[in-house]
């Protein structure tokens, strides 16, 4: 194995300000998506559970279409065919005039693609809270909306805080993906680097060594609110 | 929206055939390889020697916490400079995908093999079988059995991550698809249906992991 060794070279102005703008992409990249995905993720799983049949057939359809379609397809789709699907007025101007479109593309497809799998999580716990609840809610007098705000939510939303945590590190992972449309976050950086200075043992482990401590926050973020919001009584609970 | 051409699919059909061929092919080498390097991390794991379980859970929380096409990256960089010459990309991304999903098939099999009753492997050894054999005729087997649906469900995944070649230009399914749409300036079309075609294979999987589920519980 012939390789010139060059740390050095991640020290060296330019690189190391790659490095660092590879990594502000990927953390706005994955935090934006992360952001909707939860938004749409929660409002899609508590539609795969409620009694009406054609709002769980649109979410089971969402769910899918958007887990069983490669993320490289999907961000595809939305960066080169949208634009051309859409009314011409808009599609010209998310080719022209839309502000920063690969940052802005790569956010909305990694959201909805991520938001799948979250409203996955979601239903599974909303189906883990106890039948004899929702009866207990009927026999009440709480209506289907009340039942949800009051008795499956506060439940099934602390439940899933362990599940969603290897989710949150999925996300972090997946925004590598927005480079394959330009947008050069942490990988694209480091790949760049290894072409322009042939050190590509160097650029990649500072990569790797980047993403670890991406992971290791997320799991100690993850870990802590989970402490906070785990149900006495539920310990052992697993989504 | 008027004017789409769908006829490229149909003229390009062979050159496409070809890509899924190859993206099928790297699927079914990266299942197998992964799965049995990955029931290997497990034993490791799960084997008491703390060296060994070390080392096996670091690598697997080091791969599982970097991205995929990182890996891919990696790993054609690395092939060529540790063996001295070029294998060609097939074999780099081959290397990289049965490496990247081994990590993700141990923490499934680990799951499996800590499903298999104690008592289970308390009736092995009293009936004189060494560590091999326990593992080999009464754990291993059952494990699988329990996490066939499991592993059929990363199987799928891990058909959809061979999209991933596209960043090395590996001509599988997706790149074959973006190469047509280029050359042919037919981006809508070609997206669109490798989009339909990854969504029906998969599709199908999830079919066939949900009966086989059912199945199961019966």
């Amino acid at each position: 194995m012939n390789y010139n060794w060059n740390w050095a070279v991640l020290f060296e102005e330019q690189y190391l300000s790659w490095l660092i703008s590879g990594f502000g992409w990927t953390v706005s990249v994955a935090l934006s998506a992360w952001c909707i995905a939860l938004v749409i993720g929660a409002l899609v799983g508590v539609g795969k559970t409620v009694p009406n049949r054609v709002i769980r057939a649109v979410s089971a359809t969402y769910v899918e279409i958007f887990r069983n379609v490669p993320l490289l397809v999907q961000m595809f789709i939305w960066y080169f065919a949208v634009p051309e699907l859409l009314p011409d007025d808009w599609g010209r101007w998310m080719k022209r005039d839309m502000p920063n479109p690969e940052f802005v593309t790569a956010v909305i497809a990694l959201a909805l693609y991520t938001a799948s799998r979250i409203a996955e999580q979601v239903r599974a716990g909303i189906e883990t809270v106890p039948p004899g609840l929702t009866s207990a809610a009927t026999a009440h007098g709480l209506s289907v909306s009340q039942t949800y705000r009051y008795v499956l939510l506060p439940i099934s939303f602390r439940m899933i805080v362990p599940p969603l945590t290897s989710e949150f590190l999925t996300v972090f992972k997946n925004s590598s993906l927005a480079l394959t449309i330009g947008l050069l976050e942490l990988t694209a950086q480091s790949q760049q680097i290894a072409e322009y200075t042939f050190q590509g043992f160097e650029a990649f482990t500072a990569a790797t060594v980047i993403y670890v401590c991406i992971a290791l926050v997320a799991t100690g973020l993850m870990q802590l609110l989970e402490k906070y919001t785990r149900i006495p009584g539920y310990v052992g609970t697993e989504g | 929206m008027a004017d789409f051409d769908f006829n490229v699919i149909w003229s390009s059909l062979p050159f496409l055939w070809q890509g899924l061929q190859l993206s099928l092919w790297l699927t079914f080498l990266s299942i197998i390889g992964g799965i049995v390097l990955g029931t290997l991390l497990a034993l490791a794991r799960l084997s008491g020697i703390l060296p060994l379980s070390l080392v096996a859970a670091t690598y697997v929380n080091l791969i599982r916490s970097v991205p995929l096409i990182l890996v891919i990256f990696w790993f054609y960089f690395l092939v060529p400079l540790v063996l001295g010459r070029p294998i060609g990309s097939f074999y780099s991304a081959l290397i990289a995908f049965v490496l990247f999903e081994a990590a993700y098939y141990s923490e499934i099999m680990r799951a499996g093999i800590q499903s298999v009753k104690r008592g289970q492997i308390h009736a092995g050894q009293s009936t004189g079988l060494n560590y091999w054999q326990i593992q080999r005729y009464v754990v291993l087997p059952q494990a699988f059995r329990n996490m066939i649906p499991i592993l059929v469900t990363q199987g799928i995944i891990l058909f959809q991550d061979t999209s991933l070649v596209f960043v090395v230009s590996l001509r599988d399914f997706m790149t074959a698809s973006s190469i047509v749409a280029r050359t042919e300036g037919r981006l809508v079309e070609m997206y669109l249906f490798a989009a339909v075609v990854y969504f029906v294979i998969c599709f199908s999987g999830s079919m066939l992991v949900r009966s086989l589920k059912s199945r199961m519980s019966t």
